[in-house]
């Protein structure tokens, strides 16, 4: 079936102009096609090929048919009809797919990212840019041999993305691009064109009532004028500036993975140990005499399970991680690739942690929550939630100032090292920066109740806890969406309290399980106070507003 | 450890002055906070209604598995939640009364519970959008349930039992100072 392939080169050159020029536009002709089209071709021919005797049982009516139908198509003189038919099916198909390339439309302005689709059913999808949670640029491994790519909005929500799917791999980096530099200065974009509408009416209406005065009102409006309007230029060109050098070259990751360690990471799992222990049941469950059917029952578990690993290495080899004007870019993948931008902001709480197989080697995984994330259902490539898979302390401190600008300092670092390390118990002596929970914690966790601890820096709060796997949370205070903090009557009883961070669903979530009652209170009131204040001074979701390439979060103060 | 000398903020608990030092109280209670705003009596009726039933079915079911099925383990479960139920319907005045909720200058706070006791607090401007629901029995007291929801994956407030007016004022009020407070997600 190469006939809807072939097809594909001839309307191609179309849409080579800039897409976000306000005007609806038309993806890949491939489109549909890259879209499951050559799946549902390759499952109809399947069903045909099994399908086979019944069919000539159908139309020619003749038991244990043995020889080959083209043959006997050609013997009886129906040629024409059968060619007909075919031809009539591939013309249906042909047609199917046009129509709903020529239906599949978008269009992106500075404002809003529009998709339509649908042949029978019509959808129409819009999100609004200075909502845009990240893109991202998947490049599945059958579009990608086609040079198509898909850009995926990221809009806050469950399954709130729109997707545009596919588009040629060069047109969708620009694209991605411009979507980001829109997103980024809205509030510039439209500053030039409004102001000098307001501004003329001011130096029009200003220059009448004091004009039968005086000669200084003379001067004055059109000074302000002047004034104002190299503002606006100088906003204009600030807005156009970073457009001219970005992107040039791809940003150098500044993370590297080797192969060893990524591979050593993915065997060193919990699911590795649950392997074993599986695996060790089985044998003891043989050796005790039962039958084979268990062997059965298990091993294809066993089989998927290789699946399982080659996934999880061929999905985050060549990984990379860099900053760029528009945000945190992360790349990952063998095969299929995807590239996803998160710009400034937009990160609403991160965990470093270190599962325990891993402390021998002093690896840490960072993973996030951001608000854009698709429910785990939806197919392709769903945004990731990881900024590092695997790596070491030092990795971990480039990745974090990645993620929140600013948080870099001395002071913050040794926070940092302390929430990952340490703990009440090993710097008995030494100043903690955390706000420990008392030793009577031990009896509701008996383990990890020297490592529960509180603080905040700034626009970050930090949360320790975990002994078995070491965990440090990390919540921007502009992005906390509330606080809470509880007690039962066990806790009661010890004097603790239980704390909980509220933020978007994703795999981080910020609680403390043991903390002192008046602590409890202390950090109720730093919590609710600090996400008001921080809220107020942060800027991040149009984060050029502020020219300089990291914006926002640090400004508390 | 780079360096010694970090800024006070890093130790939180020595910038406050601990609220009750001299006798440390068990309980979880915020200090000066205000008055708290209580919601309407009436909604007891609501919580008693809402147990009974629940009793109710839970009890008839267990009822028929005991006696139909011969379960006996059934009629324990029954009359666990028997049991339960009415210590519930006890405290059930009290627990209501220690609903409160407490506007301040930029955020929302809300409490609740005797037994296990929490706090929330939501700045306004992370509200999404607030929802007023009103169940059977809640709508013949003339009152509603007021929720603001927040972005975060676990439910904002949600405070039950105002009366209706109050409800939609307060829904009015919430709107507006969101707006005015206004920020990213």
């Amino acid at each position: 079936m190469t006939e809807p392939a072939a097809a594909v080169p001839a309307p191609l050159a179309a849409p080579r102009t800039d897409l976000t020029d306000g005007e609806w536009h038309r993806l890949h002709p491939a489109t549909p096609l890259l879209r499951g089209g050559i799946f549902m071709v390759a499952i109809i021919g399947f069903i045909v090929a099994n399908l086979r005797e019944r069919l000539i049982d159908l139309f020619i009516g003749e038991e244990n048919y043995g020889g080959d139908p083209i043959d006997e198509i050609y013997q009886r003189g129906a040629t024409g009809w059968a060619l007909l038919i075919i031809g009539g099916v591939l013309l249906v198909i042909l047609v199917a797919f046009y129509l709903s390339w020529r239906m599949h439309t978008f269009r992106v302005n500075g404002e809003i990212v529009e998709v339509r689709s649908g042949l029978v059913f019509r959808s129409h999808r819009k999100a609004r840019l200075d909502r845009v949670q990240g893109v991202n640029l998947a490049r599945p491994l059958i579009p990608r041999l086609f040079g198509a790519a898909r850009v995926e909005i990221t809009v806050a929500g469950q399954d709130g993305n729109v997707q545009l799917a596919y588009l040629g791999s060069k047109l969708a980096d620009d694209l991605r691009r411009d979507i980001l530099h829109l997103a980024s200065g809205l509030r510039q974009a439209r500053q030039p064109g409004i102001t000098p509408p307001d501004v003329a009416p001011d130096a029009l209406a200003a220059p009448p009532l004091p004009g039968d005065s005086t000669a200084p009102p003379l001067i004055g409006p059109p000074a302000a004028h002047s004034a104002l309007g190299t503002f606006a230029t100088a906003r204009f060109n600030e807005f156009r500036a970073p457009e001219l050098d970005p992107d040039a070259a791809p940003p150098e990751s500044i993370v590297r993975i080797p192969p060893g360690r990524l591979i050593g990471s993915v065997v060193l799992s919990g699911f590795t140990v649950f392997l074993l222990l599986a695996g060790v049941g089985l044998i003891i469950s043989v050796i005790a005499g039962s039958s084979g059917w268990v062997l059965v029952a298990v091993l294809p578990g066993l089989i998927g399970s290789a699946g399982y690993y080659v996934s999880r290495i061929t999905k985050t080899l060549r990984f990379s991680i860099a900053g760029t004007p528009d945000g945190v870019r992360v790349g990952y993948g063998l095969l299929s690739t995807t590239s996803q931008t998160l710009p400034p902001g937009r990160i609403h709480a991160i965990k470093v942690s270190q599962p325990i197989l891993w402390r021998k080697f002093g690896w840490w995984q960072i993973s996030i929550n951001t608000a854009g994330q698709a429910s785990g259902r939806s197919s392709g490539a769903v945004t990731s939630t990881t900024l590092l898979p695997v790596g070491t302390l030092a990795d971990v401190e480039k990745v974090l100032q990645l993620a929140l600008p600013g948080f870099d300092t001395d002071a913050h670092r040794a926070l940092v090292e302390n929430g990952l390390l340490g703990g009440r118990k090993r710097d008995a002596g030494l100043a903690d920066f955390y706000s420990n929970a008392p030793a009577r914690a031990v009896w509701l966790r008996p383990f990890s109740w020297w490592r529960t601890g509180w603080a905040v820096s700034g626009p970050v709060a930090l949360v320790r806890r975990g002994v078995l796997s070491r965990d440090l949370i990390l919540v921007p205070l502009a992005r906390m969406q509330g606080v809470r903090i509880s007690q039962g009557a066990i806790r009661r009883r010890l004097r603790l309290a239980s704390a909980d961070l509220h933020t978007v669903a994703g795999p981080v979530s910020a609680s403390l399980s043991v903390i002192d009652v008046d602590e409890a209170l202390v950090l109720f009131e730093w919590m609710s106070t600090g996400a008001v204040r921080s809220a107020l001074a942060d800027t991040s979701h149009q984060w050029s507003r502020t020219a300089t390439p990291v914006p926002a979060t640090e400004a508390t103060e | 450890m780079p360096d010694r000398d970090l800024p006070q903020e890093h130790l939180p608990a020595a910038q406050l002055p601990a609220p009750e030092s001299s006798e440390p109280s068990k309980r979880l209670e915020l200090a000066d906070v205000g008055e708290w705003k209580r919601v309407s009596p009436k909604y007891v009726l609501v919580e008693i209604v809402g147990t009974i039933l629940n009793a109710v079915v839970v009890c008839g079911g267990a009822s028929l598995l005991w006696l139909l099925l011969d379960q006996t383990w059934a009629m324990w479960v029954g009359i666990v939640v028997l049991v339960l139920s009415i210590i519930n319907l006890i405290f059930e005045p009290r627990r209501v009364r220690s609903i409160g909720y407490l506007l301040r200058a930029d955020d929302l706070l809300f409490r609740r519970g005797i037994l296990f006791q929490r706090f929330v607090a939501v700045p306004y401007g992370r509200m999404q959008l607030i929802d007023i629901t009103r169940g059977p029995v809640a709508r013949w007291l003339g009152l509603a349930d007021l929720k603001f929801v927040t972005a975060a994956a676990t439910a904002g407030v949600s405070i039950p039992g105002l009366a209706e007016a109050d409800a939609e004022s307060l829904r009015d009020r919430l709107v507006e100072l969101a707006e005015s407070r206004r920020a990213g997600l």
